[in-house]
């Protein structure tokens, strides 16, 4: 029994969730009283494997191919299958990137398994691994255990695992062993791949800031139709906030797509962020979870965002808004 | 251009859960049902492709008999036929086995591309579309915000994170899974649901398609609503009184006001 990390590069840069997986699968090897190993894929990554060997690893593998350079579905399922007959794990952990979300599910299928994807946290049950995944956007929560025969995937959502444990109590003075090394070149034709990827590419440079926003108001679904927008605005006004959306808001084409806060929008951590009628998906939260206080107003107690709230009402946003507005004018 | 979709139906948005007495699954009793938003997206992506292009839409849907409501719909909003996987225990799939029920039903089909939502609102694995390209042999990309036709082939723009996007090319037939915005949504008129039920849809069961369950690499013990672990200060009373007290602490606790 042994995990392996499966670390996510681009260009010789780290995707710094990588050591949230790290740190997981080193914490899930002390509880199961095992050994942790990364691999990284790519091409020239000696450097990033260089830096591995010093994270307490009993093996890194270097997993390298001039096909490996950009990102493929193909050369990665191909190139990770090989690695994981070599290196026999018994669990396969990955970042849940959305580079991950392209490739593990046709590797894990590949072997005929399914991938636990997006796994919040877990814990040790008679020696076996049970993971913790979220259903219905955070709603629900089930408990899932690997069965049958190794090796087992899983991918973790992003914050479930603090990178900044990886650092660990040491041994005062003493250097910690460097794991070795080991180059692994796999079995790759040009004729194996099927997609082409063109260049990265972001689009024209936003407007609108809401990263520089001391308070950002923000609006979700519960506000129901583009008409109603402008109740929110007032309060983003009277405020002296910024208003942003949450995705399906900008989907609609209700508000700009540079207003959009989360994973596939801004990122921000202003002074106070106010969700109006946002649920919390997970992709929602990892945008704005930062912020220094986060008040909800949703009319659904059990709405996830309420889990990242430090002040909330419960009720509808019809009402609560609009007294909200009232009172800050009284207040002035 | 025979574009297949794949669409699932699921609890509607504001449905309150609960979790049924055995522990395993939610209550299912007094549900109401919808389909999958982003499978919606891809259907209106499917639509928008043959309208260009011409050909056919046809909609693929696994689940109980329940779902023929979800099929009657996207019939009405333009798709020319469907095929009904009757499976009566569809919530409690794991993707392989949905992904193997759906690679049997297009075996006969050849399409030259499938679509399906990156991922479903219940479930969210966010596995079923790639795994069924893995099954039936396709090239595939994920999170696919907008589709354009090559000679040959496609090519489509991928999401990255944090504002990143991609162009990626491949030839036909691939699968793509679709994220939101990438078409309008469309809403089922009197006249497309008068028309919706003259359309064909193809019904077939596991056993017709010859799909024997595998021993899951995963099993769920335990469904259970999550334990908060922040506590929030919520206000009570009228609305009035809410935003009153609200306004209080963020002055002279949070000292944001």
């Amino acid at each position: 029994m042994s995990i392996l990390a499966v670390m996510e590069q681009r260009g010789g840069v780290w995707n710094r969730m990588s050591f949230e997986t790290l740190a997981a699968a080193r914490q899930f090897a002390k509880e199961l009283d095992t050994t942790a190993s990364a691999a990284v894929l790519g091409q020239s990554i000696g450097h990033l494997a260089g830096e591995l060997a010093s994270k307490l690893l009993d093996k890194v593998y270097a997993v390298e191919h001039a096909l490996l350079q950009g990102y493929t579905p193909d050369a990665y399922t191909i190139a990770l299958r090989q690695l994981v007959e070599l290196a026999k794990p018994s669990i396969v952990l990955f970042p849940h990137t959305y580079q991950v979300r392209d490739f593990l599910p046709k590797l894990a299928a590949s072997l005929g398994r399914v991938a636990v994807s997006d796994a919040v946290s877990h814990r040790v049950d008679n020696g076996q691994v049970v993971l913790v995944r979220q259903l219905f956007q955070g709603k629900v929560a089930v408990d899932a255990r690997f069965a049958g025969e190794a090796p087992h995937f899983a991918s973790l959502q992003a914050g479930a695992y603090r990178a900044d444990q990886l650092a660990g109590p040491e041994p005062a003075g003493a250097t910690p062993p460097a794991a070795a090394v080991e180059t692994f070149t796999p079995r790759i034709s040009p004729g194996d791949i099927r997609t082409r990827p063109l260049e990265l590419f972001r689009e024209s440079q936003r407007a609108v800031d809401l990263g520089a926003a001391e308070i950002v108001v923000s609006v979700g679904r519960g506000i129901q139709e583009a008409g109603n927008i402008p109740l929110v605005a007032k309060l983003a006004e009277a405020l002296g906030a910024e208003l942003g959306a949450s995705r399906p808001i900008c989907d609609a084409g209700w508000l700009p797509m540079e207003r959009q806060v989360g994973s596939s929008g801004q990122t921000v951590a202003p002074k106070m962020y106010m969700a109006i009628g946002i649920s919390g998906a997970i992709q929602h939260l990892v945008g704005m979870k930062a912020s220094r206080t986060v008040v909800a107003i949703n009319k659904d107690p059990n709405a996830p965002i309420f889990e990242v709230a430090d002040y909330g009402i419960v009720g509808d946003l019809f009402q609560v808004v609009p007294a909200l507005v009232e009172a800050l004018q009284k207040a002035k | 251009m025979k574009i297949v979709v794949a669409i699932k139906q699921v609890p509607a948005r504001d449905s309150q859960l609960s979790i049924a007495s055995s522990g395993k699954w939610i209550e299912e009793a007094d549900l109401s049902y919808e389909i999958n938003e982003l499978d919606a997206y891809a259907l209106g992506a499917g639509l928008e492709l043959k309208e260009a292009h011409g050909g056919e839409v046809v909609a693929l849907c696994a689940g109980p008999p329940r779902v023929a409501q979800t099929i009657l719909e996207a019939l009405a909003k333009g798709a020319d036929r469907a095929i009904h996987i009757k499976e009566e225990a569809s919530a409690a799939l794991d993707p392989l086995a949905t992904a193997r029920l759906l690679a049997a039903a297009l075996r006969n089909e050849a399409p030259d591309l499938i679509l399906t939502g990156l991922q479903s609102d219940d479930l969210g694995y966010g596995q079923t579309g790639v795994i069924l390209a893995e099954l039936l042999g396709l090239p595939h990309a994920t999170i696919v915000t907008h589709v354009e036709t090559l000679d040959g082939g496609i090519r489509v723009k991928r999401e990255l994170e944090d504002g990143w996007f991609q162009h990626v090319e491949m030839p036909l037939p691939a699968l793509l899974t679709i994220q939101s915005g990438i078409s309008k949504l469309r809403y089922a008129t009197l006249m497309g649901i008068k028309k919706a039920k003259t359309k064909e849809v193809r019904r077939v069961t596991a056993a017709d398609l010859g799909v024997a369950p595998l021993a899951a690499s995963v099993t769920i013990e335990r469904t259970y609503l999550p334990e908060r672990t922040k506590r929030t200060q919520l206000f009570e009373g009228s609305p009035q009184e809410a935003a009153a007290q609200l306004v209080e602490k963020l002055r002279f606790e949070a000292r944001i006001i």
